[in-house]
C-alpha cells in the first residue's frame, strides 16, 4: 500500500484518475496549485488506485494523503 | 495657417519621438500578448507614449501632470516604499524561517550586483551610476527605482525597464545557467518537507528583522521598514483591513503611478543614448552572475552540511518573487517528477528581496 501525499499546501485543480484505475509509477494523478503554479502530482508506485481522498477544488495541507495505491 | 500648424504636436515630432513610440507599442504588445509583467509594462508603455508627444509638456518641471507623479511619487520617495508595504503584506516568510540557511543563499545571490557594479565602473560609468546599474542584478524593480532616483535619476527609465524586463525573462535566462552549473544527480536532490512555522515566529520575524537590518544598514530603512510593516499587518491577524488595503487597493494605485512615472522619464532625448544599451548589457550580466552565485553557493554549502540542498533553489535568491522559485520547481520536477522545490525555493527567493534592499542601502550609504 502506497500513500501519495501533498508535497505542500495548495488547491486540487484536477483529479486525473478514478478508483480502480491501474497506474504506473510517475503517471499523473492530480494537479495541485500553489503560489499560482500548477504542478502534477505523480504516482510514487505502480498499482491500482484504492482510494482518492480529495476532490477538485479541495484545499489541502502539506503531507495530507491524497491518493492510496495498492 | 502655418502658425496654426505649428501649434500642433505633429509639426514638432522628431524621429526620436517615433522610435520611442515604437518602444512604447512594443512594451504594450509584450504585456498584452506575451503577459510579460503586464501590470508594469502597460503603464510604463503608456507613460513613454505620453512623454513623447510634443508640446504636451506633461513632464514640464513644476507644471506637467506626469512630472508631478514623478516628483512627488518617486523623487519624494513615496511610491517605492508603499510598493514594499504591499509586498510585505503579500509575502510569506515561513519557508525562510523554517530553513534559515536559505537566508545565506538570498545574500549570496547578490554577487551579481557587485559584479555589474565593477563592470559598469570599468565601462566608464560614475560610481552612483554603477550602483544603480548593479542593483538591477537584485531583480527587484522598486529597489532598483529607489536606488536610481537617489543616485542616477537620468538612468531611471533604463534601469527600471531593464530590471522589469529581466524579471519577466527569468524563465528564459535562468534555466540554461542552472543546467550548466548542476549535474543531473544534484537536480534530483530531494529536500525534506519544511517544518511548520508558528504564528509567534511569523509575528516576531518582521519586528526583529526591521530592528537588526535598520540598525546595521540605516539607509535601507525606508524600504525595509515598510516591507516589514506590511508583513506585520499580514501576520499579526488583527488588522486584516490594513493588510488587504496594502496588498490590493493601495498596491494597485501606486503600481499605476509607478509605471506611468517611470515611462514618463523615457523621453527620446533621455533614453536614446549609447549608455542605455550598456545599462541593459550590464543588467543582464548582473542577473546572470546573481543566478550563478546562488547555485554555486548552494553547492558549496552542500560540502559542509549533512542534509543536502538542491542547488536549483540557489538561483531563486535573485528575488523576482515568485517567478524565480517557480523556475526552480520546474527544473527540479523535470529531473524528477516527484521532486517539489517550490516552497524550498521561496526561502532564498524572499531572502533575496531582503538581500537586495540591504545591497541598495549599502550603495546609498556609500555613494548617496
Amino acid at each position: 500500500m502506497t500513500e501519495v501525499t501533498a508535497p505542500m499546501a495548495g488547491k486540487i485543480m484536477d483529479v486525473k484518475v478514478e478508483v480502480g484505475d491501474t497506474v504506473n509509477e510517475d503517471d499523473e494523478l492530480l494537479i495541485l496549485e500553489a503560489m499560482k503554479m500548477e504542478m502534477p502530482i505523480v504516482a510514487t508506485a505502480s498499482g491500482k488506485v484504492k482510494e482518492i481522498k480529495c476532490k477538485k477544488g479541495d484545499a489541502v495541507g502539506a503531507d495530507d494523503v491524497l491518493v492510496v495505491i495498492e | 495657417m502655418l502658425d496654426m500648424v505649428l501649434t500642433t504636436g505633429v509639426a514638432h515630432l522628431t524621429i526620436g519621438n517615433l522610435v520611442m513610440w515604437l518602444i512604447a507599442f512594443f512594451f504594450i504588445y509584450l504585456a498584452i500578448t506575451k503577459n510579460y509583467e503586464p501590470l508594469l509594462l502597460v503603464p510604463i508603455g503608456f507613460g513613454i507614449l505620453m512623454v513623447n508627444l510634443p508640446l504636451t509638456y506633461l513632464m514640464e518641471e513644476g507644471e506637467g501632470l506626469l512630472w508631478r507623479f514623478y516628483h512627488y511619487g518617486l523623487e519624494w520617495e513615496i511610491i517605492p516604499p508603499l510598493i514594499f508595504l504591499g509586498l510585505g503584506a503579500m509575502t510569506d516568510f515561513g519557508p525562510m524561517i523554517a530553513n534559515p540557511k536559505t537566508l545565506i543563499l538570498g545574500a549570496g545571490a547578490q554577487f551579481g550586483v557587485y559584479v555589474a557594479f565593477f563592470g559598469a565602473l570599468i565601462l566608464g560609468f560614475k560610481i552612483p551610476e554603477a550602483c544603480s546599474i548593479g542593483i538591477i542584478g537584485g531583480a527587484d524593480g522598486p529597489t532598483t527605482i529607489y536606488t536610481t532616483v537617489h543616485l542616477a535619476p537620468h538612468l531611471l527609465g533604463a534601469t527600471a525597464v531593464a530590471a522589469y524586463s529581466y524579471m519577466s525573462l527569468v524563465p528564459i535566462i535562468q534555466p540554461p545557467i542552472m543546467r550548466l552549473l548542476t549535474t543531473e544527480k544534484e537536480r534530483k536532490i530531494k529536500m525534506r518537507q519544511l517544518r511548520p512555522v508558528s504564528k509567534r515566529e511569523k509575528i516576531l520575524f518582521p519586528l526583529v528583522t526591521v530592528l537588526v537590518i535598520c540598525l546595521i544598514v540605516p539607509a535601507s530603512a525606508p524600504l525595509m521598514a515598510m516591507f516589514m510593516l506590511g508583513n506585520l499587518f499580514k501576520e499579526c491577524g488583527v488588522v486584516k483591513r490594513l493588510s488587504d488595503a496594502a496588498s490590493n487597493e493601495l498596491m494597485n494605485i501606486v503600481t499605476i503611478l509607478l509605471g506611468v512615472s517611470v515611462g514618463a522619464t523615457m523621453s527620446a532625448e533621455r533614453f536614446l543614448k549609447w549608455e542605455v544599451i550598456f545599462v541593459f548589457i550590464m543588467g543582464l550580466v548582473a542577473f546572470a552572475f546573481s543566478t550563478a552565485a546562488g547555485i554555486v553557493l548552494a553547492k558549496f554549502m552542500n560540502l559542509f552540511t549533512k542534509e543536502k540542498i538542491n542547488p536549483l533553489i540557489g538561483s531563486a535568491g535573485v528575488s523576482a518573487v515568485p517567478m524565480a522559485a517557480r523556475v526552480s520547481q520546474v527544473m527540479g520536477s523535470k529531473a524528477d517528477p516527484k521532486n517539489f522545490l517550490l516552497m524550498h525555493a521561496m526561502g532564498p527567493n524572499v531572502a533575496g528581496v531582503i538581500g537586495t534592499v540591504v545591497a541598495a542601502g549599502v550603495f546609498l550609504a556609500l555613494a548617496g
